[in-house]
Order: structure tokens, then sequence, then C-alpha cells
């Protein structure tokens, strides 16, 4: 058997994918928290439990309505992006004009309530969700063997991370975007509606958070406290990043992801803390966050 | 009568009267565990000093520090080990406690205040939840059971803690002092600082202070204040657990000083009540907690920003805080 470091090679890339695929999650996470934050200037603490509905709407419509993976995976990110939308319509927009601390207060009540309504009706034991069948086994890469999903997770979450960047860096509703980010009076003084931009900003945050959901469902049990457990590191994640650019949380949460699954070969005791301390290190260091432009 | 004039004499009227609500309540206070199940009213008091302690930083301040439940739940680890395994008496381990607390504060102030605002409250949030990854890892936890059954002891070998009313009274004292603190702090000149770095940061280090030392003392006497409490609790109730160092503990004193009023001197107090009396109504009704607090979250920030006690100064005292 090959070694590295005395670590057995495939026990190394087993936790690597297992990083990967975390990594994933806070990526595509702290991409939707730094798009919110770039122009609505609030910290989404319901990201996290935005992410939990996402899994649970597709846990619902396979046991009640009998709808499929793959149909949830266009359905799923559709309803939490609406819901969000109502969110911000309801509640967020009566909120810009106060100290940002109200909108992260605002979403933290939310995040408790959604999470208790599943509470209540769910308890918080995880329901498994079956591997689409298109997807199921294993692929043997000669050195590893890598579970289809999986390798389809990373894809997939690839592709999202792409996709938006592309969206807010190359076409035209992304330059209103950018630039209502820079100067919303300005911006609306041109002709374009930022109160609606606002509304769509923060349902794109939204359903970014749920198809995470959906595409996490199938790997993690789906769980209403899912959610809550994942938001703090992604916090930690968006500090080491800093929230001024979008590929910068992009690849923040990649890397953290694999240290992460680094430290669980090395020091697994380790493995909950590491991104914690990295925000530590990184603060010390560079407080601005390693891509972040404003202190 | 000019309106200046007219402004003084309400305002003197208005300190007259919170002075003698102030004497009323802690006479109320003394006769309370005659009347309340005692317990019920150390275990208020334990998360009204909290929610003070928590003020000083998010109302004198201008710091939202969502990682508090790591001071009061780490203290009142600090404190429970001592007592139980080292055989420490009560005042010793509550010492300790709220040092331990300070020591934290010191450590988390100084990694949190290099970053401003929203950043400020996630830094926090992250450290603490650390804090939490490593109280479910570390031995002298105890892990999921938490340190149960700590002595209560004799306060200072004479004064027998397990006699509820001599435990009440030393629960009394220890919030009277936490708060009279609290108010010497808040208004002393080093207060007048804090309250203006609130107001203008940047003014303030363009008058020459130097704001971070500023922030990074309020923090480490609001988490040594936050530590006090915990270690009291952990006497008072004889365990220390996993629960108080959670981040819906954060999450609760930051609703009990939101919906009392942030701020104000008397608003923690209110809404620590409320929320410590609402939790356990609930428990016995089967309505979850958790939706209960998250409504009560959404409807303060949305139309009750001023909590209620900030919501009483403004209506009828003609003044917006303190």
């Amino acid at each position: 058997m090959t070694m590295i470091f005395g670590i057995p090679i495939q026990a190394l890339l087993g936790q690597l994918l297992v990083g990967l695929i975390n990594g994933s999650f806070y990526a595509m996470l702290s991409l939707g928290l730094a798009v919110i934050f770039g122009l609505l200037r609030i910290i989404n603490f319901a990201h996290g439990a935005l992410y939990m509905l996402g899994a649970f709407i597709g846990y619902l419509l396979l046991v009640h309505l009998g709808i499929g993976y793959w149909p949830a995976l266009v359905l799923v990110p559709l309803i939490v992006g609406l819901f969000g939308m109502l969110v911000e319509r309801l509640a967020l927009s009566h909120l810009y004009r106060l100290d940002p601390l109200y909108g992260l207060l605002f979403t933290f009540g939310l995040a408790l309530v959604i999470e208790g309504v599943f509470r209540y009706y769910y308890g918080v034991s995880g329901n498994p969700y079956a591997v689409p069948a298109l997807l199921a086994g294993g692929t043997n890469l000669g050195f590893m063997f890598l579970p289809n999903y999986r390798g389809w997770v990373v894809v997939a979450s690839l592709i999202v991370c792409i996709g938006t960047w592309l969206l807010i860096e190359k076409t035209r509703l992304g330059s209103y975007l950018r630039a209502a980010t820079e100067n919303p009076e300005l911006v609306q003084a041109f002709g374009v509606n930022v109160p609606l931009l606002l509304t769509l900003t923060y349902g794109l945050g939204a359903a970014l958070a749920g198809l995470a959901g959906i595409l996490a469902a199938p790997v993690y049990q789906v769980s209403p406290l899912m959610g809550s457990d994942l938001i703090i590191v992604v916090f930690a994640v968006v500090v080491v990043g800093g929230m001024g650019s979008i590929l910068g949380a992009i690849v923040t949460g990649y890397m953290l992801g694999l240290a992460e699954g680094l430290t669980k070969v090395f020091y697994p005791e380790a493995s909950n803390l590491v991104v914690f301390v990295i925000m530590a290190i990184v603060l010390l260091l560079r407080p601005a966050g390693l891509f972040g432009r404003d202190a | 009568m000019s309106e200046a004039a007219l402004h003084a004499e309400r305002s003197a009227a208005s300190v007259r009267l919170e002075r003698a609500l102030v004497a009323l309540g802690i006479v109320a206070l003394i006769a309370a565990p005659f009347v309340i199940y005692p317990i019920f009213v150390m275990k208020m008091l334990c998360f009204a000093l909290f929610a003070c302690a928590f003020n000083l930083l998010l109302g004198y301040t201008g710091l939202l520090s969502f990682g508090h439940a790591a001071f009061f739940g780490g203290a009142a680890y600090f404190c429970a080990y001592a007592v139980k395994a080292w055989g420490l008496p009560p005042e010793a381990g509550i010492l300790l406690g709220t040092v331990g607390a300070a020591g934290m504060g010191l450590v988390m102030g100084f990694l949190a205040i290099r970053r401003q605002g929203i950043y400020f409250s996630m830094i926090t949030l992250a450290l603490a939840q650390m804090f939490y990854f490593f109280c479910v890892q570390a031995p002298f936890t105890e892990g999921e059971d938490g340190i149960q059954g700590v002595p209560r002891g004799h306060l200072f070998g004479v004064v027998d803690l397990n006699v509820t009313m001599n435990m009440y009274f030393f629960v009394l004292a220890v919030f009277l002092i936490g708060v009279f603190a609290i108010w010497r702090i808040v208004n002393s000149p080093f207060g007048m600082i804090l309250r203006s770095i609130r107001e203008n940061e940047n003014r303030a280090i363009s008058l020459g202070y130097s704001v971070g030392r500023y922030k990074l003392a309020a923090f480490v006497m609001s988490a040594a204040l936050a530590g006090l409490a915990g270690a009291t609790k952990a006497i008072v109730f004889q365990f220390a657990t996993l629960t108080d160092v959670t981040w819906q503990m954060s999450g609760e004193v930051i609703l009990m000083t939101l919906l009392g009023g942030i701020g104000t001197m008397v608003g923690p107090v209110v809404g620590a009540g409320l929320v410590v009396g609402l939790e356990n109504t609930l428990a016995t009704s089967g309505f979850p907690v958790t939706i209960a607090t998250g409504l009560i979250f959404m409807v303060c920030v949305l139309i009750f920003r001023r909590g209620i006690v900030g919501e009483v100064y403004a209506r009828w005292l003609g003044r917006a805080g303190e």
C-alpha cells in the first residue's frame, strides 16, 4: 500500500474528497452570503436555514408528491428563491436605512423560526434521501474509489459557482448589480429599478442556498439542524475570504474545506476547530481577509 | 419657561422617578423569594446580570458580540470544575470563573476588534463556536453530561449556601454589585469615551483616543461580568453544561437586551425577566421555545427597536435612552 507521511494514500485521498465536498458547500453558501451582502449590506443569518429548507423541500417533494431528484433540482431553488423574495419585500426592505446589525438580528430570528418549525414537526433526527439512480454506485479511479454522486456534487458546485460569477461579472444584469453595489442612488437616477434589483438579489442568494441544500440532501441526512451547524463555519469562511470579491468567497470555501479534510487525516480531534484557527491566524496577519478590500 | 429649562426640569423629574423605581425594585427583589419560587428568581437574576454585562458592550460601546455564551458558559465550567474537583470554596470558584472569562475576553476581544461592524459580530460568533467545540471534546467538561453535582459549600467558610434563602441573598448581592459596577463604568469618564466611540468612532479617533484599547477594555469588562453571572449560576444550579456555551445562548442574551431596551440600565433586567419567564411558561405548554424566541426577535427588529424600557423612556419621560 502506498504511504504518504505514514498515512495510506487511500485514506488521505478519501478525506481530501470529503474536504472537497464540504468545501463545495462552503463555497456555494459563502458565495450567496457575499452576493447578498454586496448589495443589501445585510449578513444573512438565515442562510443556513434556507439551505436546510432546500434540503427539506426536496425531501418533502419526494415523500409526498413523488417528485424525484432531477425535477427537484429546478423546483427547490425556485421555491426557496420565491420565499426569499417574499421575506425581502415584507421585512428586509424596511431595514436598509438602519444599522446593518438589525438585518443580522432579523435574519437570526427568521432562522430560529424556520428551524423551530421543522424541529417541531420532524424532530431532530435525520431523514435519509436516496442518491438518484443515475448517480448510484461508484467509479474506480485506479488510486481510489469515487462514489459517483460525490463526484457530481463537486462538478455541480463548480458549475454553480462559475455560473454565478459569470452572471455577475459578464452580464448586463450583473453590471447593474455591481453598479448598485457601488452607488445605489446614482444607479436609481439612471432609471434602474433598484428596489426590484434588491429583491432579485436576495432571491438569488436564497435560491443558491436552496440549491446547495438539495445537492446536500443525498450526502448528509436531511435534518432541521443541518443548516445551523454549517452557517457558523461559513461565517468564518467569509471572514477569512473577505466579502469584497465573489471569486474570493468561492476560492476560500474550497480551500478551507480541503484544509479541514487534511486535518481529519493528521489530527482528527482538531478537524472541527481548524477553520476557526485559520480565521484567527488570518485576522492576526491580514485583518481585511485574504481577498478583502475594506477593513 | 424656555425649552431648555423645561427639558432640564423634565429630566430631573425622570431621574427622581428612576431612583424611586430602582429603590422599589430592590425592595421587590428582597421580598420576592418569600412569594415566588426562589430558584426561579435566582435564575432570573443570573440572566439579568448576564444581559446587563452584554449591554455594556452593545448599548454603550456599540459592539454587537455574538459570542457572549462563551464567557457565561465558560465561567460556569471553570467555577464548577474548581469547586468540585479541587474543592475550592464557592467564592473562590466564582472569582476563578470571572477571571477565566476575563482572560478569554482578552483573547477573543483582541482578535475581534481587528474588524468592525458586522465582521466583529461574525468573528465573535465563530470564536465562541470554536470554544463550544473545544468544550465538547475537552475531558474536564465531561462532554454531554456536563459537570454535575457541584457542591454549593459554605460562603467564606461560614454561610451555608445549601440553605435556599442564604443562596438567594448571596445571588442578589452578586447581582447588585455587578449592576452597580456597570452603572459606575457607564457613568465614568471612561464610559463617556465608550459612548463617543458608539456615536462616532472616527471622531473619537481624531480626538486622539486609542479606540482599540477602549474597545478591548470594554470587551474584557463585559466578558468578566458575564462570567460572574455564569459562575454564580453554576453554584446555584450545581451544574455546568454545554447548553450555556451554545450560540443559541448568545442569541438569547441579545434577545433579552433587545426586548428590554438596548442602551438602558434597566432594560436588560426587564428583558431577562420576561424571556426567562416566557421560557418557563412555554416549557410546560409544548409550544417550541425557538419559534417564540425567533418571532419576538423579528417583531422587535421590525417595529419595536427601542425595547420596552426604551419605549417607556421615549414616550413618557421624553428622552431617547441614556
